[in-house]
């Protein structure tokens, strides 16, 4: 069995390690002294975070005015980048917990940073709601509380299913990331020799010992916790996706949807993952613990979503002709051939042609090529969105009110600001956080490996 | 290797997290108190005035009707603030040289108006009727409290919204007969019976245009 | 709530109007108005003249507000977190003396009058403490019936415009009235010996019974002296025409009421000339035919460019503006009126024919009009035609002239200019007008009004004039100053002003009053005294308290009288016609380099008096759908020929002189012609016209004001970005306009409701709502509906909606709660063209309210679809999801909240709001609900009726209806039943309570049934 796997299959972790030499790698990468081009790069993704906080400050003085969007076209990117983040956050989800409750074990060295990818795209995407609001300072009135209007909100308004799906799902993936860092945050406490450091570290390691208690409570914990993120990897998207299906704008108004939003997120969640991985373990040398084996498996599950959402696209135009429903049908034809046709055709090319090559062994074997097309697809993404936004807005009913939009200066600043974002958090966590899951990986040393059969 | 942290540390951080729920609740209930405190919402304060007028002495004692002053409340949605020329008219009378009215005398002489500080502030888009409400049964009292007891005015009631509701949700707890309205003593022996039967007579709209939004905000 | 978000209203007790209360109690009579004007010497006061580019006047730029918004920034950003702060203290301020006939917080109507070319436009004006803030047409007016149109509901801005002039001017240099009339006084003295040899009055074109006395009693002052009069959009045409025809000046007024075929030469009736409105409203009323039983009326229309009769025609066709002469003499020759013989090329003949047969066929119930802009032979003809007809007397009625003293203004300005020139003028007095920019460019007149000694300018604006004149005297708004005018028909109104000068202005009686009496006498004693003098003492306080209560002056429409035609007039006619015929073949036309070049005032900015104002700015342009910008209309087979784009900017070179103007496209323009509007590029004006359009006067001569036979034109490679507010004019197959002719509907009444989808009113997800009381709905005639705008305008005045500027309608952020689309269909040379007014449908099934996080949008007890403006967070799906479009949203701070001034106009009834919130059409809420106060406080149900909505009041062709349609008995129910009626997108089940009468056409069966009845 372990040989016909390795006759196939490049293992999930080279050979000739040890447990303690896996624990010296990883937590090597923390403990060391700072490197420089981590300042480099911290410093710029830390410039756009400031560039972020100046279009928000401007945004909230002069108004959403600042941005493209009109009427028609009342929301644009906000909306579009909002989408695009919560579905990047999917495949973090999808990779820690489902494929940790499939026994996947080969998601052991991504889950983790994965997962800090999630809670970080989810962050970016929290902030755009906030933002998209004409008047923000009153955002709270959103949440159901018992307020002196006398007035709750209007529970019927997809926006408002919004703000549970979403903070439940921050929460549960801040809690299921934490708790998955809690033994490695012990590694760490123990192995740092900084005073500072060690009492950081031991705080948020919350006295772990790594009794047998401890790591039956953990076990149980970390289970439970997958348990409860699994499902959420399908309702979030979901219920993002009613923003548009619950509407009756053509384009928008359509049963198919949650799942093709599901599996666009979790498309571009693994672009993402792949995006992150492919540069990491190359920098860190950490090509041992993230093989060609992962990299592999997620081309493969991008392949698949890929056609799922390729299904989904089709869908929409089958049923536009299908229905018979002359708006649907105008806005189909519009989209391909009206004045976003470019926006449409290069989705198209990004979010359908190109992961084709996927197909091939070579290509997925080949981290460059890899990583090509993983930004490809991120790019896809995004335009998928602003075109079901926008496209479907831009020309629906009444002819008499047809209208163009573009995003703006500000738009762009809002964007790129919240790319920043992400990316500094990125630098932070793997500066001062394993990136891979030490204890996980423990469990895949062939010492440790008597009964554990990967696959 | 030696320990970084002393034992007590585990009791502190259980009693932390479990505090932290504690606070976060405590916190909740604090902000929920200000909203409707006097502070945010003005009730009871007693705002300066141009002249310490008083409505004790004006009302209770001198039995001054409401309406003497308050010229356009039933027919208009301002109730209307007396000129100077209403004061003037017993003022030239009596208290013709107090230093307290000389403002008044002093409007009355150089047409410079009086400026009242408004007690009763409801915000720009909250559009109140008065002479609806009159016509419907619903006293003085019922907003502004027992005038006839504040020497110097001050709001009696929050005037939030969920106030404002708590009578349209259900007005037959504040209906009075038309000839009450402006009794600011008078008190139901059996409100609830009234009230239905009042809501009845007056045709006082149903509960579901009372509260429509377009009845108060437009 | 945070401060700059907290919409103001200025109720009684705001500080805004408190600030000016606090300045007007204590007065009464004559010294309240004083009052005010003492307000203008408040620095608070100056400060809010002064302030820059106030909000409702002036374009929204980002630019110059991020100083402010800077400021909030702190605040808005402290907010997010603190998101309920205290109230700031409001103060009360009441009278010391209170007028009794003032209840606070309920407004008062007063009834006058607005001129525009001279003639009356009677009014109703709403005022609040002393503030005007509505106008409303007069019902007792002949000319207004109790409509308006958008110039009329514009004027109340006109009269806050923070940029009308407000100082007097020596040299540019601010002065007072004193130091004024003592200059004066010393040259008039030397007028008196000359007998006024050089004194010169120039004035627009007076109906003023008053200020015509007192001209008269001037020139009997000052015998030599001598009156002109000129009006750059004025009536020579028909003047000539009726002279032409009659051999001396005629007013003519048309009853459309009892025509039956109407025929119109170029005439644009609904929108050009006085009694517009009247006409309008009689032609509808005429026709309007709702079960499309009785074929009620047919209307052929000749257009040299689309005009709004052009849309309403069951017929029309479009010819060059120089070809309407020669179709007009193939009209009466087909008539076989007397005299003329059949010309040589004669287009749309069969249209002709057919047309001439009706035409006959309904002798004495016809119609034929000339167009106000079209040359004096067509006039001369359509008289002659008419009278062939034995229409006059029936429904074309002559009376003696309106106007004081009717000349040939072109001429009378160009003698004025001669003698100017020649230095026989010491003293020139121009009471109101512009001619510096108005004038005929062949006068020079600018140039030539440099050779006068004394040069004195009134006007309510520091215009182009006023920079040419030593003396400049604001003059006073019409609702500043008393004065009296004549409607078309002759019936005097005297104009009652509802406020006291805001910036001192003073009125052309005032100042006329310098000239003829030793002690000035104020504007009030000038106007009764006249009417003292007509009407004698006894009982004159009756009839001029009736007089100003009322709006009329009884008795004195005019008479109509028969006149016989001359017998030159024909042949004249004729000749004159032959003789432009000839121009034209010379002119070889429709070329790729030349085109004949025709002038129309602007819809919306008329001949740019208007230009300064915001509303009428941003006013979309009835057919091009254009704002901030005139542009030269040219047709699409000009456009595919010489290729040219909407915003291309060609030069348009004639006689020498040449402008550049952007070009648009305008489908149904004749090729070989261009029509531009007038009013626009001026050089010396307020904030909000500067910089807007430009100027077609300068090709204009007084040889031809109309009408240029042959310019030439060439691309210029450049683009101007043109701000309209519709885009794509093609229904795309939806049945969005139906459109029927009447016998299809004879033939199968249900053939409209066929057009459509109409779902079963059981069909809904969540519980439908009962209406036990009241359910208001609104039904529009789209067989009325001229697409004139009024209702456009009359929407923003009553509902406090912000102008936002041409740089946000490029960004397609435009505020109109009500908006008039426009589609056309079949052939792009010759659409039909459809007016659609769109507003918030207050849908029974509403997709913005599911979708509404807040619930800041739902359901009212009644149906309607209110919007909570304190409520809306902004997260704008409520938009997203309507599928009319009729949601606006304040994306920026649009509306004004620092210039004092425009506070005034503000309706108290209705919220003023703040960035970050939708808004749209709420059915005029605050109407109803001060309907429903009051009928509830007198203990009786509300009348159908007595709410109207806004744009309803407007129409000029009542093509609204407002009210119950529980009530069965109620108009509304009765037009919601007519077979024609149905719901605009009624397949998506949103059951809208808005719903419309298809619009139903009664083409002439002897004619090729009409083009384009395929929708889209």
């Amino acid at each position: 069995m372990e040989n016909r796997t390795t006759n196939y299959r490049s293992p999930l972790i080279a050979p000739g390690y040890t447990t303690s030499t896996v624990t010296d790698k990883i937590s090597a990468v923390v403990l060391a002294r700072t490197p420089r081009w981590w300042y480099v790069g911290f410093g710029v993704t830390f410039l756009l975070v400031m560039m972020l906080l100046y279009a928000i400050a401007h945004l909230f003085a002069v108004g959403i005015g600042i941005w493209g969007v009109n009427v028609p076209v009342a929301w644009g990117w906000a909306i579009t980048n909002f989408v695009w983040w919560m579905g990047i956050g999917h495949a973090g989800t999808l990779i820690t917990a489902i494929l940790l409750l499939l026994r996947q074990a080969w998601r052991n060295s991504i889950n983790r940073f994965a997962e800090a990818m999630t809670l970080f795209a989810v962050a970016c995407a929290g902030i755009y709601p906030l933002l998209h609001l004409g008047r923000p300072w009153v955002f709270y009135w959103l949440f159901p509380y018992p307020s002196t209007l006398g007035i709750w909100p209007q529970f019927r308004s997809p926006l408002v299913w919004d703000v549970f799906a979403v903070s439940t799902y921050a929460t549960i993936s801040l809690l299921f990331w934490y708790v998955g860092l809690i033994p490695d945050l012990a590694t760490l406490r123990d192995r740092s020799k900084k005073r500072v450091a060690q009492i950081g570290y031991g705080i948020l390691a919350m006295g772990w010992r790594g009794s047998a208690r401890h790591w039956h409570n953990y076990e149980s914990a970390y289970l439970m916790l997958a348990g409860l993120a699994t499902p959420l990897v399908v309702s979030v998207h979901s219920v993002v996706s009613f923003d548009f299906a619950a509407g009756i704008v053509p384009g928008w108004h359509s049963t198919v949807f949650p799942p093709y939003f599901v599996a666009g997120a979790i498309y571009s969640g693994f672009a993402m993952v792949l995006t992150l991985a492919i540069p990491l373990r190359r920098i860190f040398g950490l090509e041992d613990f993230i093989t060609l084996r992962h990299l592999q498996n997620m081309a493969k599950v991008m392949l698949a979503t890929g056609l799922i959402v390729a299904y989904g696209y089709l869908m929409e135009f089958f049923m536009a002709w299908y229905s018979g429903d002359m708006y649907e049908r105008y806005v189909s034809l519009n989209r391909m051939f009206g004045p976003y046709a470019f926006q449409f055709w290069a989705l198209i090319a990004c979010n359908i042609l190109a992961p084709q090559a996927l197909w091939l062994r070579r290509v997925r074997s080949s981290p460059p090529v890899l990583f090509a097309i993983a930004i490809v697809v991120n790019v896809g993404m995004w335009l998928e969105r602003y075109v079901i936004i926008v496209t479907s807005l831009h020309r629906d009913f009444l002819p008499s009110s047809w209208g163009m939009y573009s995003g703006t200066i500000w738009d762009w600043a809002t964007f790129i600001g919240t790319l920043g974002l992400f990316l500094a958090l990125m630098f932070l966590f793997i500066r001062f956080l394993p990136m891979i899951s030490i204890f996980e990986m423990r469990t895949m040393v062939p010492e440790a490996n008597v009964e554990e059969t990967p696959r | 290797m030696p320990q970084i942290f002393h034992r007590s540390t585990n009791t502190l951080s259980r009693f932390t997290i479990y505090a932290a729920a504690f606070l976060l609740a405590g916190l909740m209930w604090i902000v929920m108190a200000v909203a409707r405190s006097p502070y945010t919402t003005g009730q009871g304060v007693v705002l300066e005035q141009p002249v310490p007028f008083s409505h004790e002495h004006h009302v209770a004692g001198l039995g001054i009707d409401c309406r003497y002053c308050h010229t356009s409340v039933e027919t208009s949605a301002f109730a209307g603030m007396p000129p100077s020329a209403t004061c003037i008219n017993c003022h030239k009378m009596i208290w013709t040289n107090s230093a307290m009215l000389e403002p008044v005398r002093a409007s009355f002489r150089t047409g410079q108006p009086l400026r009242w500080t408004r007690v009763n502030d409801l915000p720009d888009f909250v559009f109140f009727n008065h002479s609806i409400h009159v016509a419907k049964g619903i006293g003085c009292a019922s907003c502004h409290g027992r005038v006839d007891r504040m020497p110097l005015m001050y709001q009696a009631v929050s005037l939030q919204m969920e106030w404002c509701l708590d009578c349209h949700r259900r007005p037959e707890n504040h209906l009075r007969p038309r000839s009450e309205v402006f009794n600011l003593g008078w008190q139901a022996d059996d409100q609830q019976a009234l009230g239905k039967r009042l809501a009845r007579e007056y045709r006082v709209r149903s509960v579901s245009d009372l509260t429509s939004c377009s009845t108060c905000h437009r | 709530m945070s401060e700059q978000d907290r919409p103001k209203h200025a109720s009684p007790e705001r500080p805004g109007l408190a600030a000016l209360r606090g300045r007007l109690e204590g007065a009464r009579g004559p010294e309240f108005w004083r009052s005010l004007e003492e307000l203008a010497g408040d620095e608070a006061f100056q400060e809010l003249l002064h302030r820059e580019f106030p909000r409702q006047a002036s374009e929204w730029t980002e630019g110059l507000d991020r100083r402010r918004f800077l400021q909030l920034a702190g605040a808005s950003l402290a907010l997010a977190g603190l998101a309920c702060t205290r109230q700031p203290l409001e103060r009360i301020v009441p009278y010391v003396r209170q007028p009794e006939e003032i209840i606070p917080g309920r407004p008062q109507f007063y009834a006058t009058a607005m001129t525009l070319g001279g003639y009356a436009l009677g009014l109703l004006v709403e005022s609040h403490e002393g503030r005007p803030t509505k106008v409303e047409g007069n019902p007792q007016h002949p000319a207004s019936l109790g409509a308006t149109n958008a110039f009329a509901q514009a004027a109340v801005l006109g009269l806050y415009d923070p940029d009308r002039s407000q100082l007097l001017l020596k040299l540019g240099e601010i002065s007072t009235w004193a130091s004024f009339l003592e200059s004066l006084r010393g040259r008039l003295q030397a007028q008196r010996s000359l007998k006024g040899a050089g004194l010169r009055i120039l004035t627009e074109t007076v109906t003023s019974p008053t200020l015509a006395a007192q001209i008269r009693s001037l020139l009997a002052l000052y015998p030599k002296a001598k009156w002109h009069q000129y009006e750059p959009a004025g009536r020579d045409m028909a003047r000539l025409g009726a002279r032409m025809a009659f051999g001396r000046f005629v007013e003519t007024r048309f009853d459309f009421g009892k025509a039956d075929v109407v025929f119109s030469l170029d005439a644009d009736f609904p929108a050009a000339g006085p009694g517009a409105v009247r006409y309008t409203r009689d032609f509808t009323d005429r026709r309007r035919r709702r079960d499309g039983r009785a074929a009620q009326g047919r209307l052929y229309v000749v257009e040299s460019a689309p005009t709004l009769a052009g849309t309403l025609a069951d017929h029309h066709v479009t010819v060059r503006a120089g070809e309407v002469p020669v179709l007009a003499q193939a009209l009466a020759a087909a008539l076989e009126v007397p005299g003329v013989p059949r010309p040589a090329a004669a287009p749309a003949s069969p249209f002709v024919t057919a047309a001439a047969a009706d035409l006959r066929a309904h002798a004495g119930r016809s119609l034929v009009l000339a167009g106000e802009y079209a040359p004096p032979e067509v006039h001369a003809l359509a008289h002659a035609m008419n009278h062939h007809l034995g229409n006059a007397g029936a429904t074309v009625l002559h009376t003696d002239p309106v106007e004081a003293e009717p000349v040939d203004q072109a001429a009378s300005l160009g003698e004025l200019v001669g003698e100017m020139r020649a230095g026989h003028v010491d003293i020139l007095a121009i009471l109101g007008g512009n001619p510096v920019f108005t004038a005929p460019a062949d006068f020079r007149f600018g140039e030539a009004l440099g050779k006068v000694p004394l040069r004195i300018h009134l006007n309510g604006e520091r215009d182009e004039t006023a920079e040419y004149c030593h003396w400049h005297v604001p003059e006073a708004h019409f609702l500043e100053a008393w004065s009296d005018a004549r409607a078309h028909d002759g019936t005097a109104t005297v104009i009652q002003p509802l406020i006291a000068p805001l910036y001192g202005g003073r009125s052309a009686h005032e100042l006329l009053s310098v000239f003829t009496d030793d002690t000035p006498r104020s504007g009030y004693d000038t106007v009764r005294d006249f009417w003292r003098g007509r009407t004698g003492t006894a009982g004159f306080e009756a009839f001029w308290r009736k007089a100003l209560h009322d709006g009329v002056v009884p008795g004195t429409a005019l008479p109509s009288r028969t006149l016989p035609l001359l017998a030159s007039a024909v042949p004249e006619a004729v000749a004159a016609i032959a003789l432009a015929g000839a121009a034209e073949a010379k002119a070889s036309l429709a070329g790729q380099e030349t085109c004949e070049l025709v002038f129309r005032p602007d819809p919306t900015i008329h001949d740019g008096r208007f230009a300064n104002n915001g509303w009428l700015q941003e006013l979309p342009k009835p057919l091009s759908s254009l704002t901030w910008d005139n542009a030269a209309f040219i047709g699409p087979a000009a456009a595919a020929r010489t290729g040219l784009v909407n915003g291309a900017v060609v030069e348009i070179v004639a006689g020498g002189k040449s402008v550049q103007a952007p070009v648009w496209i305008l489908p149904g323009h004749p090729d070989g012609s261009m029509t531009v509007t007038l009013g626009y590029g001026r050089r010396k004006s307020g904030r909000v016209a500067k910089g807007a359009g430009f100027d077609p006067y300068v090709l204009r001569d007084s040889t031809a004001p109309w009408l240029l036979p042959k310019v030439s034109f060439r691309p210029t490679g450049e683009h101007r970005a043109l701000a309209a507010t519709q885009h794509h004019f093609n229904m795309e197959g939806r049945d969005l306009v139906r459109v029927a002719t009447l016998e299809e509907m004879r033939a199968d009444p249900e053939c409209i409701k066929r057009m459509g989808e109409t779902p079963p009113k059981d069909q809904n997800l969540y519980p439908g709502f009962a209406y036990p009381g009241q359910a208001w709905g609104m039904a529009i005639d789209l067989s009325a509906c001229t697409g004139c705008n009024a209702c456009v305008v009359a929407c923003q005045a009553e509902n406090n909606i912000p102008v936002v500027g041409k740089e946000q309608v490029l960004r397609g952020r435009e505020m109109h709660w009500l908006r008039v689309d426009r589609y056309y269909q079949g052939d792009p040379e010759d659409p039909e063209t459809h007016h659609q007014p769109v507003m918030c449908m207050h849908c029974e099934q509403a997709p913005c309210e599911v979708v509404c996080p807040v619930g800041a949008t739902n359901h009212n007890s009644e149906g309607l679809n209110v919007m909570v403006y304190n409520r809306c967070v902004g997260t704008r799906y409520c938009s997203n999801n309507c599928p009319y479009k009729v949601r606006r949203f304040n994306f920026l701070k649009y509306n004004d909240e620092t210039t004092p001034v425009l506070k005034l106009l503000h309706n108290p009834d209705v919220t003023v709001r703040s960035r970050g919130v939708m808004e749209k059409c709420t059915y005029c809420v605050q109407r109803i609900n001060e309907a429903r106060i009051d009928s509830e406080r007198e203990g009786r149900d509300l009348r159908d009726g007595e709410i109207t909505t806004a744009c309803q009041q407007a129409c000029p062709s009542q093509a609204i209806v407002f009210g119950d349609i529980n009530d069965g008995k109620s108009r509304v129910s009765a037009w919601k039943s007519e077979p024609s009626g149905y719901g605009l997108l009624e397949g998506l089940n949103t059951r809208p309570r808005t719903t419309y009468l298809a619009k139903l056409r009664n083409p002439n069966p002897a004619l090729r049934p009409d083009k384009g009845r395929d929708r889209g």
